[in-house]
């Protein structure tokens, strides 16, 4: 990694803490207020790329599970991991490597309708894949009620989900970080 | 005196090796945008000025002296060592300030930040803690010692810079812009810094008055040295050229 | 400050952090082996007795961590009354309420310093895929020197918005400062070379490009 990479990896680490300690915001229509960490997740995923995104949200738990409050809600420390919930948490780093690895797929023509595709997929498809199951063996629960608990959560997932598209999309425009191998290097 | 440069040039200066950074015919680009075209010249003096307008190549021209920026041609030496082929051992001898702290402070905290040049470059623990009490008595800093670097001062932030750069004991140091972020008392402040160290110093800077005491000064215009002078030749130039 | 550790001298805050890791963890695995509510409820009192009486440590303190999943485990146990009965429901609830007390515990007795030590130290066996530990104790560094000045930054870039008229500024707002970010990334690896952060080879480059042999 070049020392480029660790910069971006830390400070896209911050930036997930940073929108976790915005107060969540209330949205007419939908049951529960959203909170913008995982719309660092999909940040993170969609401007960095698949390796750095998943590193930036590994630094992130790092940082957690050290002792700062940096979790929406101001949760942090070690009981955080041990938590019903802790299965969202452990799916953050896969989804960022998702939406980056289907970021990185479609770079060349990157637009906001692959940029939509990439953070539904990575950002709530992965993240319920891996949250659900794990509250459910974990808490002793039927995996339906696990579900059903959830599903307050998704409309306001799916707003972050355009959000972080839109600025994906503006980003990419304007400062585009992600560099795709060469050719000539693969072909060696 | 524990850093020495100053007091051992006291001697007859023959009898010194000093240190000498020579640009030779240096072309520099980024993509198809040229910023600086086709530099000759050798630094041997302890103060030097940088000056020019906005985009006239002089922070180009003050990464190049330690490695951060190479030359797209040409040749830089630091004391001999290409910057292109010895680019850590360059980076040794001649430190860096930034014009923003901010982006210079890597640590959570002041003690843990100034030990990061020296851990790095291998130096042993005893004598980092002793390099870093030291330091932090110098500028004022030592009730800051565990402080969260986010805490201080603008000013204080720039003093921690410098001193993170200096217990790695370089031999010149360039600063970009140094003061353009600061306050006017601070701007003194660290001027008054610069003015004290033993290294060589470049300065890169908006602040003509920084510049005073200073052997030589350059001034870049569009990629190109446009003057080459005691402070009393080009200063004076410079403003009546841009007035 | 930003970190939940709370200065102390009992020996919960002086036991090797290491230690104290290992433990949670054997408490972790320990718990889910058994489903006697006793003795998952001999474990909770042990781990209030350990944070409360000997690291004496505040009540607020613990509750401040448990607030967040209080709803939780009482939904947890309303469900198990449903589904499987009282005592298991019980069992789930005191389980999840004992782990996160005992981590909490570790959290506030332990020094930053000393947990990202333990990072590096478990990331030790990941050498042999070639990352250094030393390099992700300075990356989670990093993340915590700017995590304060990132706040910072969102909150100027705030009100720059707010002050040209902008009213909804939540999505405005992360454009520049994802672009900000970028931008202080490259100054920040610039300083980081300049102060040596590169002194040593990421591994010996033994598969350059052309070094590959004919198979």
């Amino acid at each position: 990694m070049k020392t480029r990479d660790l910069a971006y990896v830390a400070l896209f680490a911050a930036i997930v803490a940073v929108l976790g300690l915005l107060p969540p915001v209330p949205v007419p229509g939908i049951p529960v207020p959203i909170t913008a960490q995982t719309l660092g997740v999909m940040l993170a995923g969609s401007v960095l790329g698949a390796r750095r995104g998943a590193l930036a949200l590994l630094v992130f738990l790092a940082v957690v599970a050290v002792g700062a409050p940096v979790l929406s809600g101001g949760r942090g420390g070690l009981g955080v991991f041990v938590g019903p919930t802790a299965g969202f948490l452990y799916s953050w780093p896969v989804a960022a490597f998702v939406i980056g690895w289907l970021t990185q797929l479609s770079w060349r023509r990157f637009n906001l309708a692959w940029a939509l595709v990439a953070n539904l997929v990575g950002g709530v498809v992965v993240i319920y894949a891996i949250g659900i199951p794990f509250t459910s063996l974990y808490a002793d629960v039927p995996l339906w009620t696990s579900f059903t608990g959830s599903l307050a959560f998704i409309p306001g997932d799916v707003v972050k989900a355009v959000a972080a598209s839109v600025v994906a999309v503006a980003v990419h425009r304007a400062y585009p970080v992600i560099e795709l191998p060469t050719r000539r290097a693969t072909a060696g | 005196m524990r850093w020495g440069r100053r007091a051992a040039a006291t001697a007859p200066a023959e009898t010194l090796p000093r240190t000498a950074v020579e640009l030779r015919d240096v072309t520099h680009a980024y993509g198809d945008r040229t910023v600086l075209s086709s530099i000759s010249l050798t630094l041997t003096e302890p103060r030097v000025g940088v000056i020019g307008g906005n985009g006239s190549g002089k922070s180009t021209f003050a990464r190049l002296l330690n490695g951060l920026v190479l030359p797209s041609s040409g040749t830089v030496l630091v004391d001999g060592l290409d910057t292109r082929s010895r680019a850590r051992e360059v980076r040794r001898r001649v430190g860096f300030v930034f014009q923003d702290p901010d982006a210079q402070i890597v640590h959570p905290t002041v003690a843990e930040d100034l030990a990061f040049g020296p851990t790095n470059q291998g130096v042993a623990p005893a004598e980092i803690d002793r390099r870093v009490d030291d330091v932090l008595v110098r500028y004022g800093l030592d009730g800051h010692r565990d402080h969260p670097a986010h805490l201080l001062s603008g000013g204080q932030k720039q003093l921690l810079a410098i001193a993170g750069v200096l217990v790695m004991r370089p031999e010149r140091i360039v600063f970009d812009e140094p003061t353009t972020l600061l306050d006017l008392a601070n701007t003194r402040r660290v001027a008054r810094v610069i003015d004290e160290l033993e290294q060589d110093v470049v300065v890169v800077t908006h602040h003509l008055d920084l510049l005073a005491g200073f052997d030589r000064v350059l001034v870049f215009e569009d990629g190109r040295v446009a003057a080459d002078g005691s402070p009393a030749e080009t200063v004076p130039w410079y403003v009546a050229r841009i007035s | 400050m930003l970190s939940l550790y709370l200065p102390g001298a009992s020996p919960v805050h002086r036991a090797p952090a290491g230690l104290k890791l290992a433990v949670l963890a054997a408490l972790g695995v320990g718990l889910f082996l058994v489903s006697r509510v006793e003795v998952v409820a001999g474990a909770l009192a042990a781990v209030l007795a350990v944070g409360l009486a000997v690291a004496r440590l505040p009540g607020r303190a613990l509750w401040a961590q448990v607030r967040p999943v209080w709803i939780w485990l009482a939904a947890l146990f309303v469900v198990h009354l449903l589904v499987t009965g009282p005592l298991p429901g019980a069992v789930a609830v005191l389980r999840l309420l004992t782990l996160v007390l005992a981590a909490a515990v570790v959290t506030a007795t332990t020094r930053v310093t000393a947990l990202v030590a333990v990072v590096e130290w478990l990331v030790q066996p990941l050498r042999l895929v070639g990352v250094r530990p030393a390099r992700v104790g300075l990356v989670v560094a990093m993340t915590l020197r700017f995590i304060p000045l990132l706040a910072e930054r969102a909150a100027r870039i705030r009100e720059a918005q707010t002050a040209r008229g902008a009213e909804r500024v939540r999505l405005g707002l992360l454009v520049p400062l994802v672009i900000s970010v970028l931008q202080l990334a490259h100054t920040l690896s610039e300083a980081l070379d300049a102060r040596g952060a590169d002194d040593t080879p990421a591994r010996p480059l033994r598969r350059a490009a052309g070094s590959v042999g004919p198979a």
